[in-house]
């Protein structure tokens, strides 16, 4: 089975052009988060999303993935400085064009079942997943790149009382591509 | 063996070689100095934790070897905060071990708690909190280690005190791999093709300038320094860091850079083609402007800390190296530039012309403060070592005396911290016992921290401090005077109160004063014969001096501007 390439969607409505990936190896400690949000604060460097999740299979490492504005500060320096972190173990630097992104958005729109229609239409539209239903409201969840999950999300404002929440994206680089250290 | 968390402290310092601790106890702590009583390890009591912090970098940056303080809990820590902050600035390598609260009272707003690991964690290298009696002695190998290599820092260890109290087996670690430090490779593996770039660069150049910073003095490289230097005939300049990591004897010395740095070694740096940085980071107090610093010069960055690298000038050949490994590279290639006979006959010029300076003396006074300086230097031996604290009085002393050996100027350079003098000189002369230590105070800083001096006198040592007594917040003064049209505000300090004298004798010292010339070289040959208490002296100096050369803040380095006397004078 051979995946179709993905197109590069570049900008998204929460991120613009010049982000970049820090996908970033952590020891398991106490306070390595605050270090790191610390050390972004201190030395002004924006942070688009950050996500954390236990690493693969070791319970002594996190994950980090962090989009970093490239325009704050340079890359250089923040990946440099982030390097000097003693609980960071490992940075690799995704550029967003040979990156494979992919971000979780959850939703529940307001809708009574008899005004579904519609909604069902946006749902199929986006590739998204019903994952609850009650009389009053649908849960949908999509799992796709940041520039679907902020089509969803435009196509969810004509709804009235939507709560949305929106993991921030975690990527890998594609295959082919090497991400630098 | 079973130990208590605080025998295995101790016991884990003593592992690593430490003869003094700074400290002071409280509550917390309490279970640690216990044990610190059967210990050969010497405790010295300050009279405030700062004084401990102080200490410790003053005993580190004399000795080369990593300063220990230790306090308690909430007030304690935060006490020696400024200390850390300090050498975090200074790269200092130093050891903070804090009393915390017992574990179960984390987070409940306990008896002098406070977070000390998150108030420390952007000016530390790193910090622990200890949860287990067990993993003490890893944590105070792995702070040693992380402490004094790579690029040495401040790195404190938070002891929770049923920590301190429970029992362990004890052990400790033998290799590094046991520090636990998955994320940390503080030597990196010579580029060499960035070396022979950097060959390369320096063989095209005509107008190079070797630009040696506090990263100099930290990797032990000055022997170094002087044969790379001599080889090359390069001019030198040294930072207020790297004060004495090349002899101010040597003629191809210009002195120090930046705003307050002599007219050679500014227009030097400004004029060059090519600037070596060597353990230098290009601080603002350096460059000036920056879109104006050294327009012409490409640079070659060697440092150990590659965050450094372009943070604050484009580096045309990053190394990322101690400093002693990258001139052995450069020597080992034959680095030679072109012949520098052209450049040498300018800087010659421009050294005869504007050397420092300042106004003739009077017999009556008051003091000029640069003479003060040069005629404690003129009567003191060689090897001595000069503590400042900050303000004019410290950018006097970096002048006007002559550092020779690495080790020998304790000081405050990239936080400024007044009160950094009197505590520091006592740390370095704790470090350096057969040394003569002086402290060039300001009156401002002396009253920040006089109370050491309780803790000289009591502890048995005998510092010397001159009291630059011009009456003012002279530095701030200096600017209002200068930018802010002579408009004082609350910079007057009065120089009869305190009466230093009586100050420095209630507190077990000999007290000295000086308002004329003739007092002047009494005085100084009085503290030169005492060794067994601290003096002070209280110099009466002129108010009205003001440090030259200066560049303005935010000016370009081109803007310099010159001691009055050498005005109108043309360039
Ligand atoms: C803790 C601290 N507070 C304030 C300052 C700002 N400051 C820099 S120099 C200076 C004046 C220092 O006065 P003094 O010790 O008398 O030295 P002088 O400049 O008169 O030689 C001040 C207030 C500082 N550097 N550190
Ligand atoms: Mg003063």
């Amino acid at each position: 089975m051979t995946a179709t390439p993905e197109p590069f969607l570049g900008a998204t409505d929460h991120t613009p052009v010049r982000h970049h990936i820090l996908s970033v190896l952590v020891e398991n400690k106490a306070g390595v988060l605050a270090r790191i949000a610390g050390l972004f604060a201190r030395r002004g460097f924006n942070i688009y999303s950050l996500a954390v999740a236990p690493a693969e299979s070791n319970a002594r490492f996190s994950r980090v993935t962090i989009v970093v504005d490239a325009e704050s500060a340079p890359l250089e320096q923040i990946v440099g400085q982030l390097d000097k972190l003693v609980n960071v173990v490992a940075i690799t630097d995704i550029s967003p064009k040979d990156a494979l992104e992919r971000e979780l958005l959850l939703a529940t729109i307001k809708t009574d079942v008899d005004n579904r229609t519609s909604l069902l239409d946006i749902i199929a539209n986006a590739g998204a997943a019903i994952v609850d239903v009650d009389a009053k409201s649908v849960t949908v969840m999509l799992a796709a790149t940041p520039g679907g999950c902020d089509e969803l999300e435009r196509a969810l404002e004509s709804y009235d009382g939507v709560e949305l929440h929106r993991t921030g994206r975690v990527a890998l680089p594609r295959l082919g591509k090497l991400a630098s250290a | 063996m079973q130990l208590t968390g605080a025998q295995a402290l101790i016991k884990s310092l003593e592992q690593q070689g430490v003869d003094t601790i700074f400290g002071l106890p409280g509550g917390a702590i309490l279970p640690v100095y216990d044990p610190l009583i059967d210990s050969s390890i010497r405790h010295i009591l300050v009279r405030h934790e700062q004084g401990a912090g102080h200490m410790a970098e003053g005993y580190a940056l004399a000795t080369g070897r990593p300063g220990v303080a230790m306090v308690t809990s909430g007030p304690g820590a935060t006490n020696i905060v400024t200390p850390i902050a300090n050498a975090h600035m200074d790269s200092t390598p130093l050891v903070i071990v804090t009393g915390q609260v017992a574990s179960s009272a984390i987070g409940t707003d306990a008896f002098q708690e406070c977070d000390i690991t998150g108030i420390t964690m952007g000016i530390t290298k790193h910090n622990f909190l200890v949860k287990s009696a067990q993993e003490i002695p890893r944590a105070v190998a792995a702070a040693f280690h992380l402490a004094t290599t790579g690029r040495p820092g401040p790195v404190l260890i938070d002891i929770p005190k049923d920590v301190a109290q429970s029992m362990m087996d004890w052990w400790y670690p033998s290799s590094i791999e046991e520090y636990d430090l998955p994320g940390y490779r503080p030597e990196v593996e010579l580029d060499d093709d960035a070396v022979m770039r950097a060959v390369a660069l320096i063989g095209e150049s005509e107008r190079p300038v070797l630009y040696v910073g506090g990263g100099t003095l930290k990797s032990h490289a000055a022997a170094e320094l002087l044969a790379f230097a001599e080889r090359t005939k390069m001019p030198v300049v040294t930072t207020l860091m790297a004060r004495g990591a090349f002899p101010d004897s040597h003629e191809q010395h210009l002195g120090m850079p930046g705003m307050h740095g002599t007219y050679s070694a500014v227009t030097a740096i400004q004029k060059s083609d090519l600037l070596i940085s060597l353990g230098a980071r290009f601080d603002d107090r350096v460059t000036g402007k920056i879109p104006a610093f050294a327009p012409n010069a490409k640079v070659i960055h060697v440092d150990i800390d590659r965050a450094e690298f372009n943070k604050v000038r484009h580096a045309e050949v990053a190394i990322q190296s101690n400093v002693a490994a990258a001139l052995r590279a450069f020597d080992g290639y034959g680095a030679t530039p072109r012949n520098l006979d052209v450049w040498w006959k300018e800087i010659r010029g421009w050294r005869e012309q504007y050397p420092l300076v300042y106004d003739a003396p009077t017999d009556e006074g008051p003091l000029r403060p640069q003479h003060v300086i040069e005629a404690i230097a003129a009567k003191s031996g060689a090897g001595t070592i000069v503590a400042s604290g900050v303000g004019q009085h410290q950018m006097w002393a970096s002048q006007f005396w002559k550092f020779e050996e690495p080790g020998t100027w304790v000081n405050s350079g990239g936080a400024g911290t007044m009160g950094f003098g009197v505590p520091s000189a006592i740390g370095a002369k704790v470090g350096r016992p057969d040394r003569t230590v002086w402290c060039i105070d300001g009156d401002g800083c002396f009253q920040m921290t006089a109370q050491e001096l309780v803790t000289a006198r009591s502890e048995g040592i005998p510092i010397k401090v001159a009291i630059l007594n011009n009456a003012y917040l002279g530095m701030v003064r200096q600017w209002q005077e200068m930018f802010y049209e002579e408009r004082y505000s609350e910079v007057y300090l009065s120089a009869d109160l305190p009466d230093y004298v009586k100050w420095a004798e209630s507190m077990g010292c000999v007290g000295l004063r000086a308002t004329n010339l003739k007092e002047m070289h009494e005085v100084i040959d009085e503290a030169n014969k005492i060794n067994d208490v601290p003096v002070v002296i209280d110099f009466r100096t002129d108010a009205s001096e003001k440090v030259f050369p200066m560049v303005a803040s935010g000016a370009s380095n081109d803007d310099i501007m010159v001691h009055p006397l050498q005005r109108g004078a043309s360039r």
